[in-house]
């Protein structure tokens, strides 16, 4: 047979490499940035860079600017050499390319602004959700485009994880940006409450699972072996992972809403499902690990295999801890704390972050044909990488366990030890002993950067390596015995569809009775629409990222009903779009605010928001000082209105037309009331609205002392 | 909670139809030939003599 001389397209590879260090960079700079903030309230300088506004930039950042450009770097790498074949199309590779960079761009300047969905990780605005719908459709079509012209029969487990990958964040990205439009940059979202929750993490954890491990997983399929230049351990091993993970995965996204409102079926579900997951994570650990069994000297001298071993180390830590921590116990303590930052910051830097680098160092001098600068540089890398996570891991794990343990601590006369404020000083020096950490990691990426930099100048790109390769055959010869997963491997598009219903299973069966079944959101009677200032309040409260710091979820256990109130039932948040539980409590929560003995008076709740510090000494809370210049957007009411009830919220016909004469009757009386505490403010500001909303939240529900749920 | 009892009927349903299908593979003996593929993913890319970016473009694609 004529062997076929083609081209692999480096390029590709080279840009996609140089925006993973890039976006790197910035995106861990921001996350530094965001930590000192927390030790130096000071540095919350402006609305744009506060933060409230800046975390959601960071994680967006890591994951799709640093991550994201790292699988599209590896794939687009590693799958033409798997394929024998060029890409499908250099003119998609570069729309993906730059279309994916438009969008980093988007995201970095709209999140400052802003301009939020208020979904953690989906924060991104409509439009710019409908280009990363295009450009993912891109992605895809020159993948298959590639795959299906490809020389190679036989497909590699590592391509399997692509179009795992491919789909799944497919159809996460279109359920979970289902949402409808009030303005070009604003939207609400379709879910409210509780189906809103189940609907985020379900998304939340497979952007966990789909966009940072599986695509991973394939990029340590090809390339430790490639490093180690040894086959991986069980090729059978690789297919039993891959298929039990995909199937799995799916699955475990209600374990982030533990003792939450969440009805228990789905709660019961995802810890299941979570536990099973650690079979077929460490068998990819294992498989892995064990990839360089005989080789473990060379260990000692790669560089490369020593950022490939930490990976995957990292990775079996943190797939270990995510199971525990899905136990109810566990999460009883973890939930809300620095328990899990700690532990996504394994996954982050250590996983994907020490995989990406190790793959970089790989990559680049053998598409430059030359060789890697310097050694020496990488090892320090390497080390200050490693050193790095630990420096910032530990002091969070200490402080997550600490904080949680002093929010339970009850006196012997039965109340609780601390305030709330009293943990959050506690943790200022463990947030140092991070930033510290974390300074370590960056440090060793601008090493990295340079060391590159170096190798780069000291060669010359292959833009279009030569490469050689038989046709594939096209009537293939079915031999006896032959495994039925054998057959799959050769049929992309098949494939692609097995894959796509298996991880449907999953999600259908979890989302769809949640929405059909009444009895799971009992209604209780007293919950009502917001007011049109309630609901502007609430849109500056999704805006300025209150979520990040504050839950409004309140568990049933004694240490928080006795702090924050009666536990939140599923029927209070009905017309909340998007829900706000929140994930993590570096402020307390605020399900009750508007009653109880955390009530507080009007002027009470300017003066925090103007000086945080000024009402309660030592708070980390940035200042909101621009809420009381900035005019409340009554233009944006009606349309809000029209949404909101479209969505199914009980406003009557006609409201919109009203609805910003109410605005003003309340946003007077809450003026009024602050004129009396000696606070002169025009009613249409802002910090009106939020006020207003802060002393609704909880109001429902203690208007109906007797509590009639109607089932 | 009905709901609860059909999904962990679906649920065993499905994860127990992969578990047979995984026995009746290896009882089968299907996994036999899963060794080639690991080893040939890492002779992929070698080809002794190397190019530059001159080359045109067009003949990058064979048919």
């Amino acid at each position: 047979m004529q062997v076929e001389k083609f081209y692999y397209d480096n390029r590709i590879v080279k840009n996609f490499a140089y925006a993973t260090i890039l976006w790197g960079a910035v995106g861990m700079l921001v996350g530094l940035y965001i930590a000192l903030q927390l030790v130096f309230p000071a540095l919350n300088i402006t609305q744009y860079f506060s933060f409230g506004r800046l975390r959601p930039l960071h994680t967006n950042a890591v994951i799709f600017a640093f991550v994201g450009n790292g699988i599209f770097m590896g794939v687009y790498y590693s799958l033409q050499r798997l394929c024998k074949a060029r890409m499908f199309s250099d003119k998609l590779s570069n729309i993906h390319f730059w279309g994916w960079q438009l969008i980093i761009v988007a995201a970095a300047v709209t999140l400052p602004l802003g301009l939020t969905q208020g979904a953690e990780y989906a924060e991104l605005i409509w439009p710019i959700d409908l280009a990363i719908t295009i450009i993912w459709v891109v992605f895809g079509w020159n993948m298959f485009g590639t795959i299906i012209k490809r020389r190679e029969k036989h497909l590699y487990v590592a391509i399997w994880f692509y179009i795992a990958t491919f789909v799944t964040v497919a159809v996460l990205h279109i359920v979970r940006s289902g949402q409808l439009p009030t303005s070009f940059l604003h939207s609400y979202s379709w879910y409210s409450g509780v189906q809103d929750a189940l609907v985020q993490w379900w998304y939340g954890h497979n952007a966990v699972a789909f966009f940072l491990t599986t695509p991973y997983l394939g990029l340590m399929y090809y390339f430790m072996p490639k490093a180690a230049n040894r086959p991986v351990y069980s090729y059978r091993l690789s297919i039993i992972h891959f298929w039990s993970l995909i199937f799995l995965y799916i699955w475990a996204g209600p374990h982030h809403l533990l003792y939450t409102a969440l009805p228990n079926w789905a709660q019961s579900l995802g810890i299941v499902f979570s536990f099973m997951l650690i079979f077929p994570s460490w068998g990819g650990m294992i498989n892995g690990l064990l990839t360089l069994r005989g080789a473990w000297d060379r260990v000692r001298d790669d560089v490369i295999l020593k950022f490939m071993v930490v990976a995957v180390t990292a990775y079996g830590m943190a797939t270990f801890e995510g199971p525990m921590l899905s136990l109810k116990s566990v999460s009883a303590i973890s939930h809300y704390t620095d328990w899990v930052v700690a532990h996504v910051h394994v996954g982050a830097l250590g996983w994907n972050g020490m995989l990406t680098f190790g793959v970089i160092y790989w990559l680049i001098p053998r598409i430059f044909k030359t060789n890697l600068y310097s050694k020496k540089l990488a090892a320090n890398h390497f080390w200050l990488a490693t050193l790095g996570i630990l420096f910032w891991a530990i002091p969070m794990y200490w402080a997550g366990i600490q904080q949680s343990l002093m929010w339970k601590q009850f006196t012997e006369a039965g109340q609780l030890k601390y305030t709330f404020l009293e943990t959050v000083t506690y943790m200022k020096p463990f947030y140092a002993m991070r930033s510290l950490g974390g300074t370590m990691y960056l440090t060793g990426v601008l090493i990295m950067f340079y060391n590159i930099y170096k190798t780069v100048k000291s060669g010359k790109l292959v833009a279009d390596e030569e490469a050689e390769a038989a046709p594939m055959v096209k009537e293939y010869v079915k031999h006896s015995g032959e495994h039925w997963h054998r057959v799959i491997e050769r049929k992309p598009i098949q494939f692609m569809i097995l894959a796509l219903v298996v991880i449907l299973i999953g999600g259908i069966i979890e989302l769809v009775p949640t929405f059909m079944i009444k009895s799971n959101v009992p209604t209780i009677s007293s919950v009502k629409p917001y007011t049109p200032l309630e609901l502007q309040g609430r849109d500056i409260y999704v805006r300025e990222g209150c979520y990040v710091c504050h839950s409004q979820m309140i568990r049933p256990f004694r240490s928080e009903t006795e702090r924050y109130g009666e536990y939140s039932k599923a029927g209070e948040f009905i017309y909340d779009k998007p829900f706000q539980w929140g994930s993590k409590r570096t402020g307390p929560d605020l399900a009750r605010e508007g009653t109880g003995n955390l009530k507080k008076s009007d002027g009470w709740h300017f003066r925090h928001f103007r000086e945080p510090s000024s009402m309660s000494e030592g708070s980390i809370m940035p200042t909101y000082p621009f809420l009381i210049e900035q005019n409340i957007d009554t233009a944006s009411t009606a349309a809000k209105i029209n949404a909101m009830r479209s969505l199914g919220v009980p406003y009557e016909k006609g409201y919109e037309k009203i609805a910003n004469q109410e605005l003003m009757t309340q946003a007077n009386g809450i003026r009024i009331n602050l004129k009396m505490e000696g606070i002169e403010v025009p009613a249409n500001r802002e910090v009106v609205a939020l006020i207003s909303y802060m002393q609704r939240l909880g109001k429902d529900i203690s208007n109906n002392k007797t509590a009639t749920f109607n089932k | 909670m009905s709901a609860l009892f059909v999904l962990i009927g679906i649920s065993i349903l499905v994860a127990g139809g992969f578990l047979a299908a995984f026995l009746w593979s290896v009882n089968k003996g299907q996994f036999d030939d899963d060794y080639t593929p690991s080893i040939r993913m890492l002779f992929d890319d070698e080809l002794k003599k190397t190019t530059t970016s001159t080359i045109p473009k067009t003949i990058n694609q064979t048919k």
